[in-house]
This record gives structure tokens, C-alpha cells and sequence, in this order.
């Protein structure tokens, strides 16, 4: 079985191309430097082609809310003058109840336009069911592939939950166990159907969030009369950060402050099976946000169209316990019963707004469904089953994996700043491995030049951190 | 390993099947020691193409899709077991100090 595992994955570029229509080569340089913008052209679509495309399927156009009691809250606990208002996208009323949809439009009308018979993506969270969704609509077969068991057939509820959803739009839903072998189960799939790889990270993929980027700077037009101060992303793999990022900026909103949050699974290993039962959010955690902003090209593609390190201003984390207690406090407070990922944005909006001035605006970028299996109740007492002590108190205290502190008071809610320059210079350090076990080349001025828009930082910097990387 | 139930099932019935793709100790190179100590494991669902078979026994399907696969029954008629969960009392004390808080806001 383990040859056959290395004979695969040996075959992985050639499945790869066969299965997304995409011939990377022609946007390499030869060294580290790949023409990203050129990529996202030549494959991708426009922003008023996508919006049609998405048009066509009801997703997008989702409603923006202010968030009126949560602002209150907030100023009431925030120094004088302090409190921004607080807005939220409703992404959760898209057709598969979250954002991903947007990405999935795109995948889907992609692999219809080629002539493929189906899709197949490997996820356990939203994007399937948007996947499955989109095919539904456009009368393509789907399989999903999921981990979703740890070897004592435990399963998380969400991602349990997430097949149901799945098989609801007609997919197939391949359940594995926990391991990294998963890419091989796909690889195989792809091999054997011949369908097309939904992939989360393709250029159509991401170019399809975009258009959410975009109505957010309408609708704050429409609302506030100005673009928003400041927008929190959840942050898993990049691309909700990067498609959202990108659209702000083609509707000319670029002074936005771009924030990418994550909750704090730190410590927890995402290939451990004793692990993957310990912790309560399957995704938008460190596990995926840290690993992807600095090595953006770990993807299940040769090259990631998510680069978040590019849009990146601030990356915060907050805690699970923290999560959980705004999630409750916006169906309390706001009648919006969502999440639970995307409310790692609000949980960080919450804060963030009490340091910033009462007429400026942040934005909860999106909100996904909730229901059996998703809901904070489940999902709180699948914890406590799995021996995670849940308590009351300072959620600074909390230890992934071992416990869940929801908040006592909500003042008690807080967020860490990640040290934006240390994930610059892993991203350099990344790269320059990557060349340095390639024959020894030698850095060029477009190697320089392209890690430079890589971390959002200018030559000069790149040129220092590379010092500090090799003294 | 097999789900409760019922413990047989007849040709074209939904049925839900197990196999391992990789023994204990046969699994990709550098992964976790406590993943590399279990099997690699997959489930899928189907229609039953074998004419009769109990559960654990080995069996070949039709997926949804069209593909065909061999795995052993482990469940006939599968249902979906996730709901609501259990009672979390601190939720409740959650929603009691925010009605409290929004009191005293709006007063």
C-alpha cells in the first residue's frame, strides 16, 4: 500500500494539471518568483464576469447589518469617545449558507464550461457543501472528501453535520480518518473519475471572493456615505482574506485596514488523531491561518491563489471560549443565530472597535449557518465529552486542548497581536529554502521584487530580512 | 467496527460501508506516532449491488455517482446521529449577565 501511496503521489503535478485545466509552468520564473497578478489574469475571470456568473446562481449580494446592541455593548465597556460601529455581511444567506459559496460559483461554472462531468473537492467545512450545492444547480456530479473520524470512529459534529449538508445537495461524501493521506485519497479520485478539482485555491476559486470585497465597499457607500476603517477576516487557508482584500481594492477602497483573525488552537497538532477530537473549531484556527500565511503555496495546487501575507495589515488571535460567547451574544443581542468560524471576525470586532473612534466602522466580513452539530450547545458539550474542562472566567487562562474559558464578564474579551514581521521573515525563510535545495540558484532582483509583494513590504526590508535570516 | 442497527441488508438497499486503506504501521512517512499507530480508514455510502449480506461482511456498492467500490457493511439505512448536544448551564449565565449589561445600557 505504501508504494502504491509513493507512486501517486509521484504522479501529483500530472493529475493536478489534467484535473484544474491550468498549466502553472507558464507563470514560473525558474526561481522563487511566479507571476501571481499575470496568473489570476489569464485564468481567472473579471470581477463583472463573476458577478454574473454568481448572479446566475443566487449566490452574493448578501444583506450588510449594523450592529446596534453589540456597538452599544462595546462602547459601554470602551474610554470615552471610543467604540467604532460595528457591521456584519450576512454571508450565511447564500444559497449553501456561507461564503464559500462565492468560491464554489466560480469552481463549478469553471468545470461545467470545460466540459468536465463532475467536481470533487477535499473539505470538511462549508466549501463542500457549496460545492455540492453549485453542481446541484448546474447538473454536475460532486464528491467530497472529508476527515471526519478519529480511530474511534468519533467524529466532530460540525463536520458530521457538513456530510449530512453534503448528501442533502446530492454529493457523494468520501469519510476518512484522521491523516494526511487524505491528499492521496483525492489524488486517487481524481484519477479514477476524471472530474475536476474544486480546488479552494485555484485563481477562479479566489477571484470569486472578490465580488465580496467589492459589495462590501457599496453597501458601506450606501450606508455610512464612506468605505469602512477597518475589516476582520477570519483566516484559515487565505483565501477569504486575499479574494476580499482584492475586491476592496478594485472598488477603490484602499485604505481599508485589513485584519485577519484566527482562533488560538495553539499546541493542538492537526494530523494527531489523539488531537482532533480536542479542539472546537475545525476551522478559521492557527493551525491552518499561520502554516498558510507563511508557506501560502501548501495548498492542494501547485501554486495557491491565496497569498494573504500580501493584503495582511494586522493578524490577531482570540480564544475559543471567546468565540463561543459572542456567538451567543449576537443571537441574545442581535436575533442573528450564526457561525460558528466566521464569528472569530466578530469576536475580534468586538474588541478592536473599543480601541478605535466612535464614527469609524469595522466590519465582520461573513457569518455562516448554524444548526444540529454546529450550534455552540453541541458543540460545547462534544468538548466537555472529550474531557476539555469548561468553566466561567478570564479566557486568557485557556489551554487548547485542555480547556474552553468562556468569559465572565464581556470586558474580559481580548485579542493578541501576532508579530506581523516575524511571519514575513518565515515566509522569506520558506522561500529561500525552497531555492536553496534547487542547485544553489541565486537569488534575482524579481526573486527580490516578488517577495517584496509577498509580505506587503518594500525591497529594502526584504533585502534586511534576509539578512537576519542568513547572518 | 460496526453501527447498531439493522444487522442485514438485501440488494439495492442505502447502505454504509468500511474498509482500511492503510494498516497500522503502513501509513505515509512523517506523520504524528500516535496517527501512525492506527489504520487509515474510509466510509462511504451506496446502494447494495451483493444480494444479501450482514453487517461486517464484505459487500460492493453503488455510490451515488456511479462509482462501484468493495468494503465491508457497516451500516443499513444510515442515519444522521448529531443534534443539539447536551445542556450547557454557562450558556444560560451568559444570557442572564447580557440581559443584565443591555439593562442598564438602554437605561
Amino acid at each position: 500500500m505504501n508504494n502504491n501511496y509513493l507512486d501517486l503521489m509521484e504522479r501529483k503535478n500530472e493529475i493536478m494539471k489534467k484535473s484544474v485545466g491550468i498549466d502553472y509552468s507558464l507563470f514560473e520564473s525558474g526561481s522563487i518568483a511566479f507571476d501571481f497578478e499575470e496568473m489570476m489574469k489569464k485564468v481567472g475571470y473579471s470581477l463583472d464576469e463573476i458577478r454574473e456568473i454568481q448572479e446566475e446562481t443566487g449566490v452574493g449580494n448578501t444583506p450588510m447589518y449594523e450592529l446596534r446592541n453589540l456597538t452599544s455593548l462595546a462602547r459601554s465597556l470602551a474610554p470615552a469617545g471610543k467604540g467604532a460601529r460595528i457591521f456584519l455581511k450576512d454571508e450565511a444567506s447564500n444559497p449553501s449558507g456561507s461564503f464559500k459559496a462565492r468560491r464554489a460559483a466560480t469552481a463549478v461554472y469553471h468545470a461545467k464550461k470545460l466540459g468536465f462531468k463532475g467536481v470533487i473537492a477535499a473539505t470538511s467545512g462549508n466549501y463542500g457543501a457549496a460545492v455540492a450545492s453549485q453542481a446541484a444547480m448546474r447538473s454536475l456530479n460532486c464528491i467530497i472528501v472529508q476527515e471526519c473520524y478519529d480511530s474511534e470512529g468519533k467524529g466532530q459534529p460540525e463536520i458530521i453535520e457538513k456530510a449530512r449538508k453534503c448528501e442533502a445537495f446530492g454529493a457523494e461524501v468520501v469519510q476518512l480518518s484522521v491523516g494526511p493521506e487524505l491528499f492521496y485519497t483525492f489524488l486517487k479520485l481524481l484519477e479514477e473519475t476524471g472530474y475536476f478539482n474544486a480546488s479552494l485555491y485555484t485563481p477562479f476559486g479566489i477571484a470569486g471572493v472578490e465580488t465580496l470585497g467589492y459589495e462590501l465597499s457599496r453597501q458601506m457607500i450606501d450606508l455610512t456615505g464612506e468605505n469602512p476603517d477597518a475589516v476582520v477576516i477570519t483566516n484559515a487557508g487565505g483565501g477569504n482574506l486575499t479574494g476580499t482584500a482584492r475586491g476592496l481594492i478594485k472598488a477603490g477602497a484602499d485604505k481599508t485596514e485589513i485584519i485577519a483573525a484566527s482562533v488560538n488552537l495553539k499546541g493542538l497538532h492537526m494530523a494527531s488523531d489523539r488531537d482532533f477530537n480536542k479542539k472546537s473549531f475545525t476551522t478559521g484556527h492557527t493551525g491552518f491561518g499561520i502554516p498558510f500565511t507563511t508557506v501560502p503555496d501548501r495548498s492542494d495546487v501547485p501554486r495557491s491563489a491565496a497569498r494573504p501575507l500580501r493584503y495582511m495589515d494586522r493578524y490577531i488571535t482570540v480564544n475559543q471560549g471567546e468565540v463561543f460567547y459572542m456567538t451567543e451574544a449576537l443571537a441574545q443581542l442581535e436575533g442573528l443565530e450564526r457561525g460558528p468560524a466566521g464569528n472569530i471576525s466578530l469576536a475580534a470586532a468586538f474588541v478592536i472597535s473599543q480601541s478605535m473612534d466612535k464614527d469609524q466602522t469595522i466590519i465582520v466580513q461573513e457569518t455562516e449557518y448554524t444548526g444540529a452539530g454546529k450550534h455552540i450547545q453541541p458543540q460545547l458539550s462534544f468538548a466537555r465529552n472529550n474531557g476539555i474542562e469548561i468553566s466561567l472566567g478570564n479566557p486568557k487562562e485557556e489551554v487548547p486542548g485542555k480547556s474552553i474559558v468562556l468569559p465572565s464578564h464581556p470586558s474580559l474579551i481580548k485579542v493578541q497581536d501576532l508579530d506581523l514581521d516575524k511571519l514575513r521573515k518565515s515566509l522569506i525563510k520558506h522561500s529561500l529554502e525552497a531555492i536553496n535545495t534547487e542547485n544553489q540558484k541565486k537569488l534575482t532582483d524579481k526573486d527580490i521584487q516578488f517577495l517584496a509583494d509577498e509580505t506587503k513590504s518594500s525591497t529594502k526590508t526584504v533585502k534586511e530580512f534576509i539578512k537576519d535570516i542568513e547572518p | 467496527m460496526t453501527k447498531g442497527g439493522i444487522m442485514t441488508a438485501k440488494k439495492g438497499d442505502w447502505v454504509r460501508i468500511h474498509s482500511i486503506l492503510m494498516e497500522a504501521g503502513a501509513r505515509a512517512p512523517g506523520i504524528p506516532d500516535d496517527t501512525a499507530k492506527v489504520p487509515y480508514e474510509l466510509w462511504d455510502k451506496g446502494f447494495l449491488i451483493s444480494d444479501k449480506a450482514d453487517i461486517g461482511e464484505k459487500v460492493k456498492i453503488e455510490t451515488i455517482t456511479g462509482r462501484k467500490l468493495t468494503g465491508n457493511l457497516f451500516e443499513t439505512n444510515p442515519s444522521y446521529d448529531h443534534n443539539f448536544g447536551e445542556f450547557v448551564p454557562e450558556i444560560v449565565m451568559i444570557d442572564k449577565q447580557l440581559k443584565v449589561l443591555m439593562g442598564e445600557i438602554t437605561k
